[in-house]
């Protein structure tokens, strides 16, 4: 089996440090030194990933469990191959959450998996708070991978390791955050991060689906998506579910479409050399243009992807070696 | 486009400057082309000249809030008969509602109702949009799409949206367009199946009724609503003293609402509906005459922003039943000047006091730029007589329902002649609408 180049061994042993707190629940865990520190080495992970031999033993003996609630196919895949890469034994659940009264089951399982000891739990669930309960009641790291409409820490992190490795630095791009941010728990992440790195970030969409008061988050507020995509650098789309377009929150996709959807012509005001991202799964035709979406020149939607084993791997082995792993 | 007509010698009323005074106008390519407030003044152009003997030319009244049976119920109006209704009636723009069926709530609707209008080149026939799909209360309507078709503003009509949260978010959606939204006060479940308002008359008839309350108990909310979401916002038809009272807290508060009133609130009370005479049977009822008198004072001090004719048709089969079972509403476009008049020879309004609700008022709530007598406004305009008695005979009415509670009334004011974009869509001399 072909070894890992020694050099780049080397530079991520360097650049690995103990994650700073106990668990990742929220990109608060983390301050602007500890998420460079943390984008830095995520950065060597990439290096590794792109080449032949990806394996590495930092989390050899430790065992992640993968717990998720509510269905997921590229986070629960990026984290699994993730933790394997480094070396863990891991374990993928999917336990219903819909059959048992959520609050019993959630501290129930925890307990059940807590007597099982593993070291890290990577949960998502849909009700926000639910990773913060179960950190209080499990010995292992817990590791946020999304809480109802709360915060997705590891997603704001792989798209800061994107737009790093795309612009160098964050600091002073313009970022907007399209659609659905009063139910995305990605915007929530990233707004934060965002800001803490140095961005401007501003927020787009209808009233009904930008609240009110997310101007007080440090972002500027547009419901008008060309006031809002004038000379940014980076446009953030998000994916709107459904059955909120039937006339509920929005009224149709239509409407969604003509005056949110990302197309070409709407993107034409932002900077140039504009990037645009999106978390997936995407709505073709609703909020953003397959032409968009698949312009290579444009669309990094496939390096987040990318970028999302890399960030993951960065955090599993930053709380592997504060647990004592073998990084050490 | 149109030759150059000359409107001389004439009262100029012109609510949107505030003046009242002799003058003449110059109309060409339909706009009005030039304004002279002088009384001596005598054009020298050649251009053909209406001598209008010193009656009052104003511009033409803007119906906000006007029914049809197009599409759905033609029997009782079409679009044009509409249309035929409010050129002798001396309405020049007027707003079709939505509730129709299907209802107009896509853009497609608005367009179809614009088309229909502008095809019958009589008066400006202008769309309201549903606030909700199908006008029901519970899902959103287009009303991105509709504004940018035309639609001027957005209503469920006299439907209320019931379910709180669904108005809070229809209000919020709206401000992303700055769109209007209008809802008539009235809660849902006091006024189920009432005909009639709470009091000792509705007692000894045996009606139904709603107590006049609950009008300023749903605008509460409403304007509630407003204040959270920050929409722009009209109050549709209001009828009851205590409303007023709701609507004059809610502007101390800094608050900005438009607010309507029926012409037929304004001219009549609960009293007038004797022995169940169903052309009285309105939606809302008719109210206590102290509620009336405060409607009036309302105008006189501009409160009220703009007075609709609220037309809404009804055929002689829905109407000859009994109270309780007769359809609602009046027919209003050919009586609407003519009826708010009496504001002035009964209840000493100014001329533009009157005519300001009716013009310039709702020109400046939907951003019309017609509605005024400026150089550059549309020709819009009717010369009238404001003391000619006529008593009205619903059996002339151009409508094709004739439900006028005014029929037999006696009033003054006759409509002499209409323009509509520099057009003589109507002239009393021949009784002819073009």
């Amino acid at each position: 089996m072909a070894q890992p180049d020694t050099d780049l061994l080397t530079v991520i042993k360097e650049r690995l440090r103990p994650f700073p707190r106990d668990h990742f629940l929220s990109v608060t865990d983390l301050n602007e030194q500890t998420a460079r520190e943390l984008l830095d080495l995520a950065d060597g992970f990439v290096e590794l990933n792109q080449g032949a031999a990806k394996s590495l033993d930092l989390m050899a003996g430790q065992t992640v469990v993968n717990l998720f609630f509510e269905n997921s196919t590229r986070t629960s895949a990026s984290f699994e191959i993730a933790a394997r890469r480094l070396g863990a034994d891991v374990v993928s659940l999917s336990p219903r959450s819909s059959s048992v009264a959520k609050g019993e089951t959630l501290i129930d399982t925890a307990a059940t998996l807590n007597a099982m000891k593993p070291d890290i739990l990577v949960v998502r669930h849909s009700a926000s708070g639910a990773a913060d309960l179960l950190s209080q009641k499990v010995g292992c790291a817990v590791v946020n991978a999304g809480d109802g409409r709360h915060e997705h820490p590891t997603q704001a992190l792989l798209d800061l390791l994107t737009l790093k490795r795309e612009f160098g630095d964050v600091g002073g791009l313009t970022v907007a955050i399209c659609g659905d941010v009063a139910h995305s728990r990605v915007a929530r992440s990233n707004v934060a991060l965002l800001s803490m790195m140095g961005a401007r970030v501003r927020l787009v969409g209808p009233p009904t689906l930008v609240p009110g008061d997310a101007d007080r988050w440090g972002c500027e507020v547009f419901h008008d998506m060309r006031q809002g995509l004038d000379g940014c650098d980076v446009v953030m789309m998000l994916r709107l579910q459904l059955e909120r377009m039937q006339g509920a929150l929005v009224p149709s996709t239509r409407e969604y479409y003509r005056f949110w959807g990302l197309d070409r012509e709407k993107l034409k005001v932002a900077a140039p050399g504009v990037r645009v991202m999106h978390p997936g799964p995407m709505n073709r035709g609703v909020e953003i243009d397959s032409d968009v979406a698949d312009d290579p020149d444009i669309s990094l939607i496939q390096t987040q992807v990318e970028m999302g084993v890399s960030a993951r791997m960065a955090v599993l082995a930053g709380l592997s070696l504060r647990r004592g792993g073998a990084g050490r | 486009m149109t030759a150059p007509l000359w409107i001389v010698n004439a009262r100029l009323l012109d609510p949107a400057s505030d003046h009242d005074g002799p003058g003449a106008v110059r109309i060409e390519n339909g706009r009005i082309a030039e304004v002279v407030r002088s009384a001596a003044f005598l054009p020298s152009d050649g251009a053909e000249t209406v001598d209008a003997a010193g009656l009052c030319l104003s511009p033409g009244l803007i119906d906000i809030r006007v029914k049809t049976g197009e599409p759905g119920a033609e029997p009782k109006e079409t679009l044009k008969s509409a249309a035929l209704s409010a050129a002798a009636g001396g309405v020049t723009s007027l707003v079709i509602q939505p509730d129709t069926a299907p209802a107009v709530d896509d853009p497609a609707m608005v367009d179809f109702i614009q088309r229909r209008g502008a095809a019958l080149g009589l008066v400006n026939i202008l769309a309201a949009g549903a606030a909700t799909q199908g006008c029901d209360g519970k899902l959103m309507a287009e009303i991105g799409l509709m504004q940018e078709a035309g639609a001027l503003y957005f209503t469920d009509v006299d439907q209320v949206i019931a379910d709180s949260g669904t108005l809070m978010r229809v209000m919020a959606y709206a401000t992303a367009f700055n769109a209007l939204i209008a809802c008539r006060p009235h809660d849902p479940w006091l006024s189920k199946g009432a005909v009639a308002t709470s009091g000792e008359l509705a007692t000894r008839l045996g009606l139904s009724s709603v107590p006049a309350i609950a009008e300023r108990m749903q605008m509460e909310r409403d304007l509630a609503l407003v204040e959270q979401t920050g929409v722009r916002f009209l109050v549709d038809q209001i009828s009851t003293a205590g409303a007023l009272g709701t609507l004059d807290r809610a502007r101390l508060r800094g608050l900005e609402v438009a607010a309507s009133v029926s012409i037929n609130h304004l001219r009549f009370n609960e009293v007038d509906i004797g022995d169940y005479r169903t052309f009285y049977r309105l939606d809302p009822p008719l109210r206590d005459e102290s509620d009336r008198l405060a409607l009036i004072e309302a105008v006189r001090d501009g409160r009220i922003d703009v007075i609709t004719s609220a037309h809404a048709p009804a055929p002689a089969e829905d109407k000859r039943l009994p109270f309780a079972e007769a359809a609602p509403g009046a027919v209003g476009l050919q009586t609407l000047l003519p009826a708010a008049l009496a504001l002035h020879h009964e209840d000493g309004l100014e001329l533009l006091q009157i005519l300001r609700p009716l013009t310039s008022g709702p020109a400046e709530l939907l951003g019309l730029a017609a509605g005024r007598l400026a150089e550059g406004a549309p020709a819009d305009l009717i010369l009238f007589d404001p003391d000619t008695p006529v008593v009205v005979d619903a059996g002339t009415l151009r409508s094709k329902s004739r439900n006028s509670p005014f029929d037999g009334r006696r009033l003054q004011g006759k409509v002499l002649l209409t323009l509509v974009g520099g057009r003589r869509v109507f002239e009393a001399s021949t009784g002819d609408v073009r």
